[in-house]
C-alpha cells in the first residue's frame, strides 16, 4: 500500500523520484543503510563495492541505493521508448539472505503501488552470472503482468570466491517500474518530479539530450586509441595497487583493496565502450572479459584480507 | 494399510526442473522403502512451482521381522576371534550363542539373530532426510545464515517447510518427526501465495489435495495442463479462432502457476505485417503466451492467450492490460527490426553485406564466416551436377544462405534463422530456389526432421554440413563420448539422410580428400635443416625434417606428399565416422546390424547409397534357401581355413592346381567358382546386387556337394593344401559381396 499520508506529487505512482523515495523509506525501515550511488561509471548496481566487495566475507551487511548504470551498447539516440544507455537501478543487498526475503520484496512492490490482488507477480527462473565479475547466483526474474521488473538473486559466488554466508540481491529496473505504475508507454514521458502543468519535469526533460549525445559518443566518436590506452592503464594500476597493498610478505592483510577495485571498475567500463564502438572482435572479446575477471578476483582476494572483508586488524 | 504423505515446500522451483524432480522424489523414496523391506501398493508424485510432494499408498505399519543365522569360530578358538564374532553379531556374551557341531569342523558357535522390524515411521524418518540431502537437482544453492557451514543443506531454492504424515485411512495420521538443517517436519503447509492466507493443517493425501484446492492450488500438474489447454481452446473458439498448440510452452506454463487463470489479450493488427513466425517467437519466448490462428486465412490473429497465476479482483483486466503493453513493446521492436532489415537489404548490395561476415569469427582455427561461406559456395557448385542442380544457382544460393545471420530479426530471435532468409530472399526478388535453400540448408536437424529434396537446397545443405565436418575433423574437434559441442553427429546424420532419401550417388571419399587437401597449407623453412609443416587452419597436421637443404622442387614434392598423406588419413577417419552414423541410422530403421557390418568390412565403402542397396540385397538373399545354405557352407569353409591357417602359420589364397583336383565334386566347385567369379564381378561393377546375389546362389550346390563328398584334410599334404586353397576361393568369391564371417546364423 502506498503511504496515504504522501502528497500527490510525492506518490511513487505519480513521480519518478517519488518511487525512489518510497523504496528508500521502505528499505531504510528494514534496517538497510541507504547509500548514495557509487561515483564511478558502472554497468550495473552489482559493481558498486557495497555489493561486489561487501558480498564477500562473513560480516553481516544490509544496504540499499540507486545506481546510475551505463550500457553504451543499449543507446538508441533517444529514439527507442524503452532502451537507454544510461538508466537507474535500485539495488538492495542483504547478507546473510534473510528468511522470507520474497515476502519482503513483495511488500516493497505494494509500497510503490503494485496491488498484489490485481497484478500477476511471478518468480520465473533466471540464473544470474557476471563473467566479468566472476560471480554467479540462482534466483528469478520477477514478472509483473508479464513484464520483468526486478532481478532476485541468491549470490553463490563473487570474484571467484564462495559467498559465506550467501547474500540476497534485489535489483529493480526503476524506469520500467515507474513506466508501469505511472501507466506511461515511453520512458521520456515519465513524470520525474510529480508536479503537473508548468512545474512538471519529465524524464525526457532530464535525460533525452544526454541519451542523444552519449549515443553519438558511444557509437561514433569515443576515442578508441585513448580507450585502449585507458584499459591498459587501469589494468596495470590495479595490479600495482594490489601488489603495494599487502601489509607484509605474508599477504595476510591488505590495506588498499578498494582503490584497486576502482581500477577494475574502470577497466570494465572502458571495455564496454570499446565493445560499443565495435572495435573488439569476437575472440578478443573473450580475452578482455577474462582480463577484467582476473582483476575482480584479485580484488576479491585482497578485500577478504581487510577488516570489512572479515580479517580483523591484529 | 497406512499411507505416507510428504510435501517439501520451497521458493519457486524452475519450471523446466519440475517434472524430473517429481519423478526423482518418487523413485528415491520408494526405492529406499523397498530396500528396507517396506513394500507399497502405489505411489504418486506431485509438483507445483512451490511444492514437491509424494503420496505412498498401502505401506505396512512396520518392517517384517528378520531371522539370521551367523556362524562363528570353533569352540575354544582364541579370545580375539570370539570377541570379533560377538561384536559382529551384536551379542554381549558368548552364552547367547548356541553351539553346533559339524563332522568336519567340530564344535562351533552360531548366533541366531531375531530382528524385530522397526516401525515404518521410524524408517521413513531415516530415509527422507537422506533423500533431501542427496536430491539430484540439476543446480542447487545455499542460502541464509547457515550457508557458511560446509554441511548446510543445498536445495534448488530455499526450502521452507516439510509436511510428513503417516497413518491408516481410518485414523488420525501421525507426524513423522525429523529435522533437516533446522527445518522440523510437521503437518502444516501454505496455499496460494496471493489468494490464500495463513497456514493449513493437513492429514493425508485426499485431505491435502482438497484443502489446497480450496486454497487455490491445483497440485496435479497434468490437471493444470488440462485446465490451461481446455480454457485456452474455449476462449479461442468463442472468438472463432484456433489455438496454435505448443506442447513445450504448455509444459513450461504449467510449471509457472499453481492456480491457472487463462485470459485473452489483443494487439494492434498493424503488427500482423511481421511474419507469423516472428510474432510467435516474440510472444512465446518473451511472454510465454500462446498465439491464435484465424482459420479463415490460416494466418495469425491479433489475439493471444496468457495464463496468469491469479484470480484477480478485477477479473483480470489489469493483468491483460499489463501483458498487452509488454507485447506491444516487443512487437514494435520486432516490427522495427523487420523493417530495418528490409531497408538494409534494399540499400546495401548483397556483396557488401557478405563482406560484413569478414569480421565475424566462425571458429578461431577455421577462419571467418566469410571464408566459410565462400567454401560452402564453392562446394555447393561442385556438388550441383551430382544432385541435379544448376551450378550457378547452387553457388548463389550458398552465398545467400547465411545472410540472415546478420539481420536484426535473427539477432533478436535466433530460432527464426533460415526462415528469415527465405522471407528476405523473396522480398529481394531472388529466385524461389535461393529462397528455399536459405531455409532448407539447415535441415534435417535430427532423425525425424524434414529432409530437403529441391536440388539447390540439397546442394547447399550438403555443402554446409560437409564443410563443417571436414573443418572440425581437420582441427581435431571430433565428438567424444557424450560431448559433441559442434553437433557433428547431427551433421553427419543429416548428410546420410539427404543422400539416402534423395537416392544420391556420391563418393564421399573423393570429396573429403579434396576438401582436406584444399584446406591445408604448408610452411617450409629451408636452412641447414629443412622443415616442412602441413597445416589446417592453425593446427599442425604433420612435420617433416631433413638435415640437408632441399631445392625448391624437392621441397615442393615433399610438401605435396606430406599433405596427401595427411588428407588420406583424415579421410579414412571421417569415413569411418560416417560408417558409424550410417549403422546407427540403418539399425534404427530395422536393418540387421551384422549385415551392415558385413558390408562395411569391405574396403572403400564410401558411397552410402550403394552400401544400403547392398545391405538390402544381402538381406533378401540370406532369407532364401540358397542364401542360408551358402552362408552355412561359406562359414564352414572359413572356419576350417581359420583353424588350418593357424595350425600351418600361413594364409591360403587361391592358386588352386587344377591337376590335383581328383574328386568330381572338387572339380565341379573349382569350375563353378572360375565361371561365376568374373560374372559376379561384372554384376557388381554394374551395381546390380540382385544379379550378383543370384549368381552367388549358383555356388550353393557345388559347395554343398563338396563338403558332403570331399575330405579337406587329406592324408596327402599336396591334396590338403590344394583343397584349402579351394576353400579360400569360396571365401574370396563371397567376399566380393560382403564379409560373410560377420553375418550371424
Amino acid at each position: 500500500m502506498i503511504d496515504p499520508a504522501l502528497p500527490p506529487h510525492m506518490r511513487p505512482d505519480k513521480s519518478f523520484q517519488g518511487l525512489i523515495l518510497a523504496l528508500h523509506a521502505f528499505w531504510a525501515d528494514k534496517g538497510c543503510v541507504v547509500l548514495q550511488p557509487y561515483d564511478m561509471e558502472v554497468g550495473a548496481g552489482t559493481f558498486h563495492p557495497a555489493t561486489t566487495l561487501r558480498a564477500l566475507g562473513p560480516l553481516p551487511w544490509k544496504a540499499a541505493y540507486v545506481q546510475p548504470s551505463r550500457r553504451p551498447k543499449d543507446g538508441r539516440y533517444g529514439k527507442n521508448p524503452n532502451r537507454l544507455q544510461h538508466y537507474y537501478q535500485y539495488q538492495v543487498i542483504l547478507k546473510p539472505s534473510p528468511a522470507g526475503l520474497q515476502d519482503l520484496y513483495l511488500a516493497s512492490l505494494s509500497a510503490i503501488g503494485i496491488d498484489l490482488n490485481l497484478h500477476d507477480v511471478r518468480f520465473v527462473e533466471d540464473d544470474w552470472e557476471s563473467p566479468t565479475l566472476g560471480a554467479w547466483g540462482l534466483g528469478w526474474e520477477c514478472w509483473c503482468d508479464g513484464m520483468e521488473v526486478s532481478q532476485f538473486t541468491y549470490f553463490q559466488q563473487v570474484a571467484g570466491f564462495e559467498c559465506a554466508p550467501v547474500a540476497g540481491e534485489l535489483t529493480y529496473g526503476l524506469e520500467r517500474l515507474a513506466m508501469y505504475v505511472q501507466g506511461v508507454e515511453n520512458v521520456y514521458d515519465l513524470n520525474f518530479n510529480g508536479r503537473e502543468g508548468d512545474e512538471k519535469v519529465t524524464y525526457g526533460d532530464v535525460f533525452l539530450q544526454a541519451e542523444e549525445e552519449y549515443s553519438r559518443h558511444n557509437f561514433e566518436h569515443a576515442d578508441t586509441d585513448m580507450l585502449f590506452e585507458q584499459f591498459r592503464m587501469a589494468e596495470s594500476a590495479a595490479a600495482k595497487y594490489l601488489e603495494a597493498g599487502w601489509e607484509d610478505a605474508s599477504k595476510a592483510r591488505h590495506l588498499m583493496a578498494q582503490p584497486a577495485y576502482d581500477q577494475c571498475i574502470k577497466a570494465s567500463h572502458v571495455f564496454n565502450l570499446l565493445d560499443a564502438r565495435g572495435v573488439i572482435s569476437v575472440t578478443e572479446r573473450q580475452s578482455y572479459i577474462l582480463r577484467v575477471r582476473e582483476l575482480a578476483k584479485a580484488c576479491g582476494a585482497a578485500w577478504l584480507a581487510t577488516a570489512a572483508g572479515g580479517t580483523p586488524a591484529p | 494399510m497406512p499411507d505416507l504423505l510428504l510435501e517439501l515446500f520451497c521458493e519457486e522451483i524452475p519450471a523446466r526442473m519440475q517434472a524430473g524432480a517429481a519423478e526423482s522424489l518418487r523413485k528415491l523414496v520408494t526405492d529406499a522403502l523397498v530396500e528396507r523391506g517396506l513394500v507399497y501398493e502405489g505411489a504418486k508424485a506431485f509438483v507445483t512451482p512451490r511444492r514437491l510432494a509424494l503420496a505412498v499408498h498401502g505401506l505396512p505399519a512396520q518392517q517384517p521381522d528378520t531371522h539370521e543365522e551367523r556362524k562363528g569360530p570353533r569352540v575354544g578358538a582364541p579370545q580375539g576371534a570370539i570377541d570379533g564374532f560377538l561384536k559382529a553379531a551384536g551379542l554381549t556374551s558368548i552364552e547367547q550363542a548356541s553351539i553346533e557341531s559339524d563332522p568336519k569342523k567340530g564344535e562351533f558357535y552360531v548366533a541366531r539373530l531375531h530382528k524385530h522390524g522397526r516401525a515404518t515411521p521410524e524408517v521413513i524418518a531415516e530415509i527422507i532426510p537422506q533423500v533431501i540431502r542427496a536430491f539430484p537437482w540439476p543446480k542447487s544453492m545455499r542460502w541464509g545464515k547457515g550457508s557458511s557451514s560446509p554441511t548446510t543443506l543445498r536445495w534448488v531454492r530455499p526450502l521452507q517447510s516439510i509436511v510428513c504424515t503417516f497413518g491408516p485411512e481410518t485414523e488420525e495420521p501421525e507426524v513423522v518427526a525429523f529435522e533437516v538443517d533446522g527445518i522440523r517436519s510437521g503437518d502444516v503447509t501454505r496455499g496460494h501465495r496471493f489468494l490464500s492466507e495463513g497456514t493449513i493443517r493437513v492429514r493425508r493425501l485426499e485431505d491435502w489435495m482438497a484443502k489446497l484446492e480450496a486454497a487455490f492450488v491445483v497440485v496435479d500438474r497434468e490437471r493444470r495442463k488440462d485446465i490451461i489447454l481446455n480454457d485456452a481452446k474455449d476462449l479461442a473458439l468463442a472468438q472463432g479462432l484456433e489455438l496454435v498448440e505448443d506442447a513445450g510452452l504448455l509444459e513450461e506454463i504449467a510449471g509457472l502457476v499453481e492456480w491457472p487463470v487463462v485470459l485473452m489479450g489483443s494487439f494492434d493488427p498493424a503488427f500482423l505485417d511481421v511474419p507469423d513466425e516472428v510474432i510467435r517467437a516474440t510472444i512465446r519466448a518473451n511472454q510465454k503466451c500462446f498465439v491464435l490462428r484465424d482459420p479463415a486465412t490460416g494466418r495469425l490473429a491479433r489475439r493471444f492467450i496468457l495464463v496468469s497465476n491469479l484470480a484477480a479482483s478485477d477479473g483480470g483486466a489489469a493483468i491483460i492490460a499489463g501483458n498487452e503493453r509488454v507485447i506491444r513493446a516487443r512487437l514494435s521492436d520486432a516490427k522495427f527490426f523487420w523493417e530495418t532489415d528490409q531497408k538494409t537489404n534494399a540499400t546495401v548490395p548483397l556483396a557488401e553485406r557478405l563482406e560484413r561476415f569478414g569480421n565475424v569469427t566462425f571458429h578461431e582455427k577455421l577462419g571467418s564466416q566469410l571464408e566459410r561461406i565462400r567454401r560452402i559456395a564453392a562446394l555447393a557448385r561442385e556438388l550441383a551436377p551430382v544432385v541435379g542442380a544448376d551450378p550457378d544457382l547452387a553457388e548463389q544460393a550458398a552465398l545467400y544462405a547465411k545472410s540472415d545471420l546478420r539481420t536484426e530479426v535473427v539477432g533478436e530471435f535466433p530460432e527464426v534463422q533460415g526462415l528469415m532468409g527465405r522471407y528476405y530472399a523473396r522480398l529481394e526478388g531472388l529466385p524461389e530456389e535461393i529462397a528455399a535453400a536459405a531455409e532448407e540448408h539447415y535441415k534435417p536437424q535430427g532423425p525425424t526432421d524434414f529432409v530437403p529434396t529441391a536440388p539447390v537446397s540439397v546442394a547447399v545443405a550438403l555443402a554446409d554440413k560437409l564443410d563443417t565436418l571436414v573443418g572440425f575433423w581437420a582441427i581435431d574437434e571430433k565428438p567424444t563420448g557424450s560431448k559433441d559441442p559442434y553437433a557433428l553427429r547431427r551433421a553427419a546424420l543429416g548428410v546420410v539422410r539427404i543422400v539416402l532419401e534423395n537416392g544420391l550417388k556420391l563418393r564421399l571419399g573423393q570429396f573429403f580428400r579434396s576438401l582436406f587437401r584444399s584446406g591445408m597449407t604448408a610452411k617450409v623453412e629451408v636452412g641447414t635443416t629443412t622443415v616442412v609443416t602441413g597445416l589446417f587452419g592453425t593446427r599442425i597436421l604433420g612435420a617433416v625434417l631433413s638435415d640437408t637443404a632441399l631445392s625448391f622442387e624437392q621441397a615442393r614434392d615433399l610438401v605435396s606428399e606430406t599433405l596427401d598423406i595427411q588428407a588420406e588419413s583424415l579421410t579414412t577417419d571421417l569415413l569411418s565416422f560416417f560408417a558409424d552414423r550410417l549403422k546407427v541410422h540403418l539399425r534404427e530403421a530395422g536393418a540387421r546390424h551384422d549385415l551392415v557390418d558385413a558390408v562395411f568390412a569391405l574396403p572403400g565403402q564410401d558411397d552410402l547409397l550403394l552400401v544400403v542397396k547392398r545391405v538390402e540385397a544381402l538381406g533378401r538373399f540370406l532369407s532364401t534357401e540358397d542364401g542360408k545354405n551358402l552362408l552355412a557352407g561359406t562359414k564352414r569353409a572359413a572356419n576350417i581355413l581359420r583353424i588350418e591357417e593357424k595350425k600351418d602359420g600361413v594364409t591360403y589364397e587361391g592358386g588352386v592346381d587344377m591337376v590335383l583336383l581328383h574328386e568330381p565334386e572338387e572339380r565341379a566347385l573349382a569350375d563353378a567358382i572360375a565361371a561365376l567369379g568374373p560374372q559376379i564381378e561384372a554384376a557388381l561393377a554394374g551395381e546390380d546386387f540382385e544379379a550378383a546375389m543370384a549368381l552367388l546362389a549358383g555356388l550353393r550346390a557345388p559347395v554343398d556337394a563338396f563338403f558332403e563328398k570331399v575330405t579337406v584334410n587329406a592324408e596327402d599334404p599336396a591334396l590338403r593344401v590344394n583343397r584349402l586353397r579351394l576353400l579360400a576361393d569360396i571365401r574370396a568369391a563371397t567376399r566380393s559381396i560382403a564379409d560373410f564371417d560377420r553375418i550371424e546364423g
